[in-house]
């Protein structure tokens, strides 16, 4: 049973006070009536789906977005916030939830961007540097402060913008998903850097779709559900069943199909000795129909590389592709589409969907040639398709009309998987299929990929959550610095073992080998 | 099924109006208002030809640097190579007269049409195998085709020979059922366009490349291929414009086309197609390039401006335009 929500320790005053507090867009209210107080020194989270109004919620205590009604106060004095730049000055930090960085700047340019230090009236380089590279290796990022910023990737960057909003001394931190791009050990580090926080007396306000960092984290956990406030609960006191069932409002069903089982059929996609330079060293695999592969490993292991590589995305060296047994040679994703293969990127607002463009253009964008013997194109056609995918992949739109930019990311990631699967592809290679998604549409997508085995597909799924790796896949290979170093299969396929290959000397007997 | 009235809604869905679609042809009608009221003359059917006439080169080199714009290129080089296909089309042309007589038109037409997308494919492929900035790659063919004329022309002028201009006179000022012929040159121009850009796969291909070149990428689309294809198109436009403008003025010069590739880029802006690439608009083009001749010909229809300052006032709509763009997009 879930205890009652708590109630505020009497006479203390909380350092941030939020009283009935509302966001309407129009007619329509995305936050009514929220009351909640944030004390000193505590890890306060909030949980909800997708489109609870979490990060409207906190767009709003930063001063992102104004409120429609209500008040906040800050250590009692009632304030307004009409800008971000005013709240930063009242003490309050946000962390977005996207990579908001200068892509064409240095880490430390980004990370000093409009509190540049000076010393005589010039920019003082050097103690930046200092500053920066210090502040980075305390949140465990590899990244090089001269480095820019476009050449780092996502997880890194993702520190850099942490460590930018940590670089003055807030009175509230707010985390929005802060660890959706980020590995284990990553994230192990950060809730470190966060704890620390709070003993130093800061507020931080957490906001995070991963049950098991909210449990291992937080002080006290607030559940919001369709705009509105369940309540705030000790978090000592629930589980994450408990915390699931708050967000959901009904029982949770199974999260995960049952497991198929290691497949045996004659493999459909077999990689020999693919090399990416730079990132993916002598890497070998097959995958059969039946079963799903699991790819796993820290950012930066050389998974996604791995792909790119074979598609053609990105320069190989050596190695040979076989499809059902015949070589291929794939140069671009056309002749992997060709050959059989869909890859859906992790980035799916940078590489999946055209976002200003309509649904239907872009769910037939790379299906355009199989669509249409002709050159020209039909709008029956296409409507008639996106109709079939919408009902296929229970896609929930309000209008046909919307550009796919308007859709939540559940819905923008089933939208893109129904573009994949246009092709009819005979291997899926999915890249995080569920990144930044709530708990009802990742449960739906688990489906999808189990209905496509069943339908005798093959399926590769590469992910950063470790719970989703082990409750999804069938056969598991994990990439550390490049090289594939460890595989596991059935009951061998545990949380501890995987993280253990990732980071360090586990099971190195199977393919590949570390070259190190 | 989807179940409309219970999913959450974050923003009323209105069928807005989209005023960057609408914008260039209210913009054009509130220009024709202005003009009668400025002077009555203004919608005789001489004055209405006479200003559609002289946009048909800038709409038809328009047309082609809306697919070069939607792809996310930009083509600078349009107006020195219009001065270059030209000339190579007199030199060829009189070259031609001793044998063929005045089926030297004819091959002449053939050829520059040829020269005009070998001149785009030459962009094309220096932007997409080379990897270099659209902008940096027709700035330095701008000066190699300007150079080219102004060499071709020994820096006179080069005209077309005397046996020529009366068969040729048709091209520029002839009209069929009473429309002069560039118009309709440029309508079918325009006809072409629109359905390559929106009802084929190339269209949509190009479309999504201007848009966002990652997912064109791994949508499994030659970006490479798309975008030069664009280019090519261009080309062959300049050519057409070529074709109508010999007529008119019966020579290739160094200053031909001079200052065309801004007329073309402004006639594009503010048709509705965003300068950084995605989805084009090419009857906001055509619209964009009548508007920019309307106003220079309302100048001079009109007192109480110096027609001096044609160009300031050009320049205060294609602000005019970005302006509604940018406020429309942000609801």
């Amino acid at each position: 049973m879930i205890q009652e929500p708590v109630q505020s320790p009497a006479g203390a005053v909380p350092l941030m006070q939020l009283s009935e507090l509302s966001k309407a867009y129009g007619p329509v209210t995305v936050l009514s009536d929220v009351n909640l107080d944030i004390r000193a020194g505590e890890i306060h989270a909030i949980i909800g789906e997708n489109g609870a109004g979490k990060s409207t919620l906190m767009r709003v205590i930063s001063g992102h977005v104004k409120p429609t009604a209500g008040t906040i106060r800050l250590a009692g004095g009632e304030v307004t916030f009409n800008t971000p730049v005013v709240a930063e000055h009242a003490g309050i930090a946000l962390v977005h939830q996207e990579i908001l960085l200068a892509d064409g700047l240095t880490v430390v340019e980004n990370l000093f961007l409009g509190r540049e230090r000076t010393r005589n009236g010039v920019v003082d380089d050097r103690a930046m540097e200092h500053i920066a590279s210090e502040r980075l290796k305390a949140l465990g990022s590899t990244a090089s402060p001269r480095e820019l910023v476009r050449n780092l990737p996502i997880a890194q960057r993702q520190l850099v913008q942490i460590a930018r909003a940590l670089l003055e001394d807030h009175r509230v931190v707010i985390f929005d998903e802060p660890t959706a791009v980020l590995t284990t050990a990553e994230v192990d580090t950060l809730l470190g850097i966060v704890r620390g926080l709070r003993d130093r007396g800061v507020a931080v306000l957490y906001i995070s779709h991963r049950l098991n960092e909210v449990e291992a984290l937080a002080d006290r956990i607030t559940v919001l559900r369709d705009g509105k406030m369940i309540g705030t609960y000790d978090a000592a006191a629930v589980t994450q069943e408990d915390m699931a069932r708050l967000m959901v409002g009904r029982e949770l069903a199974m999260l995960y199909p049952p497991k198929r089982g290691v497949s045996l059929l004659p493999p459909v996609l077999e990689i020999q000795h693919l090399s990416v330079p730079g990132f993916v060293t002598d890497a070998s695999l097959v995958a059969r129909p039946g079963e799903v592969l699991g790819l796993g490993g820290m950012i930066g292991a050389g998974r996604t590389e791995l792909f790119e590589g074979l598609l053609g995305l990105r320069s190989t060296k050596v190695g040979q592709v076989r499809v059902n047994g015949k070589p291929v040679r794939i140069h671009s994703v056309a002749d992997g589409v060709d050959a059989g293969i869909g890859y859906l990127t992790e980035d799916r607002k940078g590489k999946g969907l055209l976002l200003r463009e309509r649904l239907a253009p872009n769910l037939v964008l790379t299906a355009l040639s199989r669509l249409y013997r002709k050159p020209y194109i039909e709008q029956k056609v296409e409507a008639r398709e996106l109709d079939r995918a919408i009902g296929e992949y229970d896609i929930r739109v309000r209008s046909r009309r919307l550009e796919a930019g308007q859709l939540s990311g559940g819905n923008q990631q089933k939208l893109l998987l129904a573009k994949i699967m246009m092709l009819d592809p005979q291997v899926v290679i999915i890249d995080e299929p569920t990144r930044g998604i709530d708990i009802g549409n990742k449960s739906q997508i688990y489906s999808f990929i189990d209905a496509l085995i069943r339908a005798g597909k093959a399926c590769i799924v590469i992910s950063s959550e470790l719970q989703e790796l082990v409750g999804l896949c069938d056969r598991i290979l994990v990439m550390r610095a490049g090289s594939i170093v460890a595989e596991f299969a059935g009951d061998d396929i545990t949380e501890e073992a995987v993280v253990l290959a990732a980071t360090s000397g586990g099971p190195t007997a199977a393919a590949g080998g570390d070259s190190r | 099924m989807t179940d409309i009235a219970a999913l959450p809604q974050r923003e009323p869905f209105t069928q807005r109006i989209n005023w960057v679609d609408i914008g260039p042809f209210i913009a054009l009608a509130v220009l024709i208002i202005a003009g009668v009221i400025i002077n009555p003359d203004f919608l005789s059917p001489t004055n209405v030809a006479n200003v559609v006439t002289r946009s048909a080169f800038i709409a038809i080199i328009a047309v082609g640097a809306t697919f070069v714009i939607s792809s996310g290129g930009l083509d600078l080089s349009v107006g020195s190579m219009a001065a270059f296909v030209t000339g190579i089309m007199i030199m060829f042309m009189n070259a031609m007269v001793p044998s063929m007589g005045a089926n030297a038109i004819i091959a002449g037409m053939a050829l520059v049409l040829c020269v005009g997308a070998l001149c785009g494919l030459f962009n094309g492929l220096i932007v997409t195998v080379g990897k270099i900035e659209p902008f940096i790659v027709t700035l330095g063919t701008m000066g190699i085709f300007r150079a080219l004329i102004t060499f071709m022309s020994d820096g006179g002028n080069i005209p077309i020979d005397r046996s020529l201009r009366e068969p040729f006179r048709p091209v520029y000022y002839g009209n069929f059922i009473g429309i002069p012929i560039p118009i309709i040159v440029s309508i079918v121009v325009a006809l072409i366009g629109a359905f390559i850009l929106y009802k084929t796969k190339f269209g949509r291909r190009c479309a999504a490349v201007g848009a966002n070149e990652d997912v064109a990428r791994f949508s499994g689309i030659s970006v490479g291929r798309i975008r030069t294809m664009a280019f090519v198109i261009q080309g062959i436009c300049v050519a057409i414009a070529a074709i109508c403008y010999v007529p008119r003025l019966g020579a290739a010069t160094p200053t031909t086309g001079l200052l065309w590739e801004l007329q073309v880029i402004t006639a594009v802006v503010i048709g509705g197609t965003a300068l950084r690439g995605g989805k084009g608009r090419i009857w906001g083009t055509i619209a964009g390039a009548v508007i920019l001749e309307m106003i220079a010909n309302l100048m001079v229809l009109s007192n109480f401006i110096s027609e001096y300052l044609v160009a300031a006032v050009q320049g205060v709509i294609i602000i005019i335009a970005m302006l509604v763009q940018r406020f429309s997009k942000q609801p």
